[in-house]
């Protein structure tokens, strides 16, 4: 049984909340529940997801505000004392404002906003977000975002390539992400930031449930 | 009173798309002169202190800490001392 406690961070603009809270609690039967950005700690959850959305309608850049939210001081101590976060799509561009990742989320290459089920490959399976995938293994994940961009400089790539940060890459890349890298985790391998939606694949019903592996790795990791 | 007038803009490196669409849209009106387009924001903050090293070091804090995020944008502002209004 999984001693997971997930948290899913809920500010104004948050929509994939739901869906991650569905894909925890009702699929994955993980002890789960929502945190209002307003609250000032995370109480006893020990797996913090910070979801898609637009939060605080991503005015200024893409998570910029978020990161100063009430909730977030107390993440960001967690996430620098080892506790597991995982930020999607917006999360992602949260935990890149806030320097937990490196990098930055531009506006897609093509300008457009692209909402479709993408190829990725798993390109590292020893870390707590991968172990239930096999190495190079094809998965099908949906992604829904403008900005996705990903960008670091030289220096900071060539870490994340040596340091086998580099966890999902695109197949046929959709929005010009420098070296395709569609999701990454930082040094100390306790944080994972993705653009693809796990949680958007995670129920039999929808026809795919690629996500389940991504999701379902981080749960039993906390067995 | 001072006005903050702050410019940030994409670093050079950094490709901006959203120039390139509409430099595409500036040379398809004839405007066959201009060879580069580059977009980027500009934000106004009133600062009320009568001191300008300490609105400069307010508006480049702000700058340096929310308002511009340097893995990718630059930021230059001009102070304007105003009477309020």
């Amino acid at each position: 049984m999984s001693k997971a406690k997930v948290g899913i961070v809920v500010f104004p603009g948050s929509n994939c909340d739901h869906d991650a809270y569905f894909a925890f609690k009702d699929i994955l039967k993980v002890d789960t529940k929502f945190l209002w950005h307003k609250e000032g700690n995370i109480g006893d959850r020990n797996l913090i997801i910070l979801p898609g959305g637009f939060s605080y309608g991503d005015y200024l850049r893409c998570g910029a505000i978020a990161r100063f939210s009430n909730l977030m001081s107390d993440i960001i101590n967690f996430a620098n004392n080892g506790g597991v976060v995982i930020g999607i799509c917006n999360g992602f561009q949260i935990l890149c404002e806030t320097g937990l990742l490196p990098g930055v989320l531009l506006k897609n290459k093509n300008l457009q906003f692209i909402c479709k089920t993408v190829s990725l490959t798993v390109e590292n399976n020893k870390s707590i977000f991968t172990g239930n995938c096999e190495i190079k293994e094809v998965i099908n994940i949906p992604i829904a975002h403008g900005e996705g961009c990903y960008f670091c400089d030289d220096n900071i790539l060539m870490e994340l390539i040596s340091n086998n940060q580099i966890l999902f890459t695109y197949n046929d890349n959709p929005n010009g992400s420098l070296y395709n890298i569609a999701g990454i985790q930082n040094i100390k391998r306790n944080i994972l930031g993705m653009m693809p939606h796990p949680e958007r694949a995670a129920d039999e019903i929808l026809g795919n449930t690629d996500g389940i592996k991504i999701l379902s790795s981080v749960v039993e990791s906390f067995e | 009173m001072f006005i903050a007038k702050i410019k940030i803009t994409l670093r050079s490196s950094i490709l901006d798309p959203q120039g390139k669409a509409v430099e595409g849209s500036l040379k398809s009106l004839g405007f066959d002169k201009i060879i580069d387009t580059r977009i980027g924001k500009y934000i106004e903050l009133k600062i009320d202190t009568d001191k300008k090293d300490e609105a400069e070091n307010i508006a480049g804090q702000a700058c340096k800490k929310l308002l511009a995020n340097q893995v990718m944008e630059n930021y230059e502002f001009d102070l304007i001392k105003s009477d309020g209004g």
